[in-house]
């Protein structure tokens, strides 16, 4: 090999892989990232460096508006320290939103592979639950659910998982339909791998990047979720807070305490957009065709 | 046509049935059961709930109750509430009106402004415009809707005074500007999601309409500008518009239970809440399956109007 063959090679990148680059160079998503981060790191680090803990009830400080001496987002009508129940209930928030990921996207990856591999009436059969699932609306599904099972987190979670993997479902069953009858399955087939073999190690990788993406936008759309039946007081139970039930009294203070329902709102917000954000970037980052345009 | 459309009929058939058995399935697993509410009356001994039970057939089989609640529901016999004994389907039908006029609202606001966004943004794709619009969708995606009624309700109703903070009309006044006034708020909150959506799609269908031959062809023939514009573009772009309606109905309605509670409008959203509360088994089950019928109907209007307009659907 010659030296000048050598130089005629492009640069090999720093990033080797496209789809990374990609998702680096897209600037919502960094936005995205960095939002996720630091509320991250606020509900997670923050709690430590407060003087108060979520529970602490100091009676002279009721209804203290945010600068209050070292009230940083205020107090609420109990005289607790906002940021405190506001950092410790984010916990509580995106653990939901990130158990939620991992079990609605396994159960929609499961019945998405397995209908779209197998097809004809099994895949009929499972895509007309899919549709039936879909066309409740789910805060009904999920508050029948919540109001009759007497949730605690775990149960909260399971039952917004319940209404939320079918999305991935779609997602996945689209995708392997369309990979099933390419040369990389026919020659699993006549190597005489198992059915679940190709279903686990052959399509499900393959259909991976559609898959990160719904499951990014699956945290989003749990967080979002908890805060609903949160606040319609069928989630998370007081006293252990969360985003959605600090907003549930803060409809009557809305005049005299604005803050109580501002604060917790504007989390909520950012960490849905942040985890939106993310996805999106995902999206065109795995999405070849996004170099075309 | 009368094939597609019996067939189309008979999947949202089956559908419901299939929603109708989820929803029976949850109800009556749930632990307490519709007895719950009988238990907690003072002095209940087991002997009279165990009276009520055979009374009521809930000492059944499953699949018996099941088979015998659907047959009474066909007949339009949907059973009465636990709270007050008024047949499901009055109570159901009074509130049904508030929460249309809400959605309805909502929804002409948010197609309109939905879809003039996604055209323009189409038009100036990569301008400072679309890049804006893109953020606030996602932004608007974000936002949980009950929590932007607080806030509208903050500035617009406690600091501004400009519209009431809630309920669907001030009592004594029956003018048609008071019942306005009290619908541009909650209407507003539930479009803002609406907006973002529509626009979002309005965007990529204008875009595929536009790369297609058919403009190029009518723009070889020297057809104005703004004929181009709103027959051949925007009217091709409209047809998977009238599918996405049909999708977003389930989003609508959950969005509509939310702002319904915000601003004390008394729909079926509120009327769900309340019967949860009390357990009130029979009004729960019938506000699940209207909502899904309501759902059906419009997915299968959706459907029926995308093939009247569109032949290429027809063929298939």
């Amino acid at each position: 090999m010659s030296m000048t063959e050598t130089a005629a090679l492009p640069p090999r990148p720093f990033i080797r892989s496209r789809a990374l680059r990609r998702f680096l160079g897209h600037k919502l998503a960094m936005l995205g990232l960095a939002m996720v981060l630091v509320l991250t790191a606020a509900c997670f680090i923050g709690p430590h460096l407060l003087p108060y803990d979520e529970l602490y009830i100091d009676l002279r400080a009721r209804f203290a508006p945010p600068g209050t001496g070292t009230h940083i987002f205020g107090t609420d009508p109990l005289g607790r320290d906002l940021a405190a129940r506001l950092f410790h209930a984010g916990q509580v928030s995106m653990a939901i939103g990130f158990a939620v990921m991992v079990i609605a996207t396994c159960i929609g990856a499961v019945v998405g592979v397995v209908s779209g591999y197998y097809g004809g009436r099994v895949a009929a059969v499972m895509m007309r639950v899919v549709d039936a699932f879909l066309s409740f609306p789910s805060v009904f599904l999920m508050l029948v659910l919540a109001a009759f099972i007497k949730p605690g987190p775990v149960m909260i979670a399971l039952i917004i998982s319940a209404t939320s993997w079918m999305e991935v479902a779609r997602i996945v069953e689209a995708e392997v339909k369309s990979l099933r009858d390419r040369d990389f399955v026919q020659a699993a087939r006549m190597l005489g791998l198992s059915g679940r073999w190709i279903m686990f190690r052959e399509l499900l990788p393959n259909a991976i990047g559609p898959i990160i993406v719904a499951a990014t936008l699956t945290v989003a759309r749990a967080i979002l979720l908890e805060a609903y039946i949160s606040f319609l007081g069928y989630g998370i139970q007081p006293p252990l807070p969360s985003w959605g039930n600090m907003l549930n009294g803060a409809q009557q203070y809305l005049q005299s305490a604005p803050w109580l329902a501002l604060v917790p709102g504007i989390a909520i917000t950012m960490a849905v957009t942040g985890f939106n954000f993310i996805g999106d970037g995902l999206r065109d980052a795995f999405d070849s065709r996004t170099d075309l345009k | 046509m009368l094939r597609y459309v019996l067939g189309r009929f008979w999947q949202s058939l089956v559908l419901l049935l299939i929603v109708s058995f989820i929803g029976f399935t949850v109800l009556s697993l749930a632990p307490g059961g519709p007895l719950s509410q009988f238990a907690l009356s003072p002095g209940m001994t087991q002997e009279q709930l165990d009276k009520i039970a055979t009374q009521m057939g809930l000492n059944r089989p499953l699949p018996v109750q099941y088979f015998d609640w659907l047959s009474h529901l066909v007949t339009g016999d949907w059973g009465r509430s636990y709270r007050d004994g008024q047949p499901v389907l009055t109570i159901i039908g009074q509130h049904l009106f508030a929460t249309l006029i809400l959605m309805g609202t909502s929804t002409v606001l948010a197609v309109s402004l939905g879809t003039t966004i996604g055209i323009v943004s189409a038009l100036r794709r990569r301008s400072v415009f679309d890049y804006t619009m893109t953020v606030f969708a996602m932004i608007a995606l974000s936002i949980p809707t009950f929590w932007f009624g607080l806030v509208a309700i903050y500035f617009f109703s406690l600091k501004l005074g400009w519209f009431p903070a809630g309920n669907m009309f001030t009592v004594g006044d029956g003018s048609l500007l008071d019942y306005v006034r009290h619908l541009v708020l909650p209407a507003m909150v539930l479009a803002l999601v609406d907006v973002a959506v529509w626009s979002r799609y309005m965007r990529t269908a204008t875009l595929n309409v536009v790369n297609q031959d058919f403009i190029r062809t009518a723009r070889a023939k020297g057809l104005s500008r703004t004929r181009i514009l709103f027959r051949h573009i925007v009217g091709n772009a409209l047809v998977p518009m009238v599918t996405l309606a049909g999708l977003q109905l389930p989003a609508l309605l959950g969005g509509a239970l939310v702002t319904e509670t915000v601003f004390t409008w008394p729909g079926m959203g509120r009327l769900f809440l309340d019967s949860l509360g009390y357990s009130d088994y029979p009004v729960v089950m019938g506000l699940l399956m209207t909502s899904a019928i309501l759902v059906l109907i419009g997915n299968l209007a959706a459907d029926l109007i995308v093939a009247a307009i569109d032949p290429r659907i027809r063929l298939e």
